[in-house]
């Protein structure tokens, strides 16, 4: 197995979980209510320590002695491995809830597929983090069904949100050339099935939230290979600037 | 080739691990929490081997600093505290004492074993850590800390932190 491909499937499910908690956390203090805060808080604090976990390992396995401070702080846009969903913004709350849906109901299969991994590195933080995943998707889709079958207004706002954010799911789903080689030699799951597995749990619950995926939709993708949206230069300038104007500063 | 008669033994160490509080609810101990997985000296090293609870849990960094202090307060020169991930720390862990420490202080106790998968407590009867009535509710899967739920009991109408099974 090649280290570097090894170190770039690292970054992008480190970077997933970075720029993801770093969305989230951005609600913190401005939920609509005060448990939905605490939720919020709760769930970036676990994104952002398996981010932790993930910078670590792509860190030491490209040896240059980057840890993950200096990976998540000090790294320009294309340098990041997220996919366009996580970076997408925050909208309105049914628009960050139907976001981290949609990635919670890969990142679980996902993880559970790695922590069969024959990287035992791998396997390690996937068997770790994958019971903190499951307890996000079982909020994110439990609220999604929510306020899809809620309200008219609530209704309306999901399947808006849903119509955005549906073309961003596709890049989860497919493998690209250094997901198919790992998944061939047994370090990740075959996204294929993932992808099976991810639609196994959506749909009934769309289906229950009375709201429909748009058809025809576009797969838009390019994150994995450092090709992002504008999002994401907005979300590095507010999360890098303090180590960026000074450098090395400490708590 | 004697070992120097101050080096304490295993079984001592863990006796004065279960006086080091856990920071958030400091009526628990590292060990009745279940985090402490090993305790050995390699050489004149004493290496301490813990598990973090949640991937970010704040906790654990201090966890480590708080133990590495006392260790060198009860006068070992050479500690070094390793990390290890696997198996992963689960509720299940959390000893009898501990539930009982965490009752009296005033969160409900994980309830049942951690089945894999299912981190749902659906259908869990859980009983309120004041008056005992098990006619309560959750107000939120999220608390004051990664480990906690918010409940509520519907009988002496006081909200409670719920040490979720996990």
């Amino acid at each position: 197995m090649s280290d570097a491909a090894l170190e770039e499937f690292a970054l992008r499910m480190g970077d997933n979980c970075l720029i993801l908690g770093q969305r989230v956390s951005a609600w913190c203090g401005y939920a609509p209510a005060l448990e939905e805060d605490i939720a919020m808080a709760n769930v970036a604090l676990d994104l952002i320590g398996q981010a932790k976990l993930w910078l670590a390992l792509a860190g030491a396995l490209e040896g240059k002695g980057r840890d993950a401070d200096a990976l998540a702080f000090l790294r320009d846009a294309r340098a990041f491995r997220n996919c366009l969903l996580v970076e997408q913004p925050n909208g309105d709350y049914g628009q960050t809830l139907m976001r981290q849906f949609l990635f919670d109901a890969w990142h679980v299969p996902m993880l559970e597929g790695l922590a069969a991994s024959r990287e035992e590195r791998v396997a390690a933080i996937a068997a770790k983090t994958a019971k903190e995943a499951a307890y996000h998707r079982d909020r994110s889709a439990d609220l999604v069904i929510r306020l899809g079958d809620g309200g008219e207004e609530s209704r309306r706002r999901m399947q808006t949100a849903l119509d955005l954010l549906w073309p961003f799911a596709g890049e989860l789903l497919a493998a690209d050339e250094t997901e198919a080689r790992l998944a061939g030699e047994g370090v990740i799951p075959d996204l294929a099935d993932i992808a099976k597995k991810w639609t196994a749990f959506v749909e009934p619950a769309l289906e229950e939230a009375t709201l429909v995926p748009p058809k025809d939709a576009p797969v838009r993708k390019g994150g994995k290979q450092g090709l992002h949206t504008e999002a994401l230069g907005y979300v590095l300038a507010e999360m890098q600037w303090l180590q960026r104007a000074y450098p090395g500063a400490t708590w | 080739m004697a070992e120097a008669p101050t080096k304490p033994s295993v079984g001592d160490i863990w006796r004065w691990l279960e006086d080091a509080p856990d920071p958030e609810i400091p009526v628990l101990s590292v060990v009745d929490l279940g985090i402490v997985r090993a305790v050995e000296w390699r050489g004149e090293t004493l290496i301490v081997t813990v598990t973090p609870t949640y991937s970010a849990c704040p906790a654990t960094s201090v966890i480590a600093l708080d133990v590495e202090a006392m260790l060198r307060r009860r006068g070992i020169a050479d500690v070094k505290i390793e990390t290890r991930l696997v198996p992963p720390w689960t509720t299940d862990w959390i000893s009898e004492k501990g539930r009982e420490k965490l009752r009296a202080y005033g969160i409900a106790p994980p309830e049942g074993a951690v089945c894999a998968g299912a981190a749902k407590a659906a259908g869990a009867r859980i009983a309120c850590p004041r008056c005992g009535s098990t006619n309560t509710e959750e107000i939120s899967r999220f608390g004051s800390t990664p480990c906690k739920a918010s409940w509520r009991c519907k009988d002496c109408l006081e909200p409670f932190d719920y040490f979720k099974s996990f």
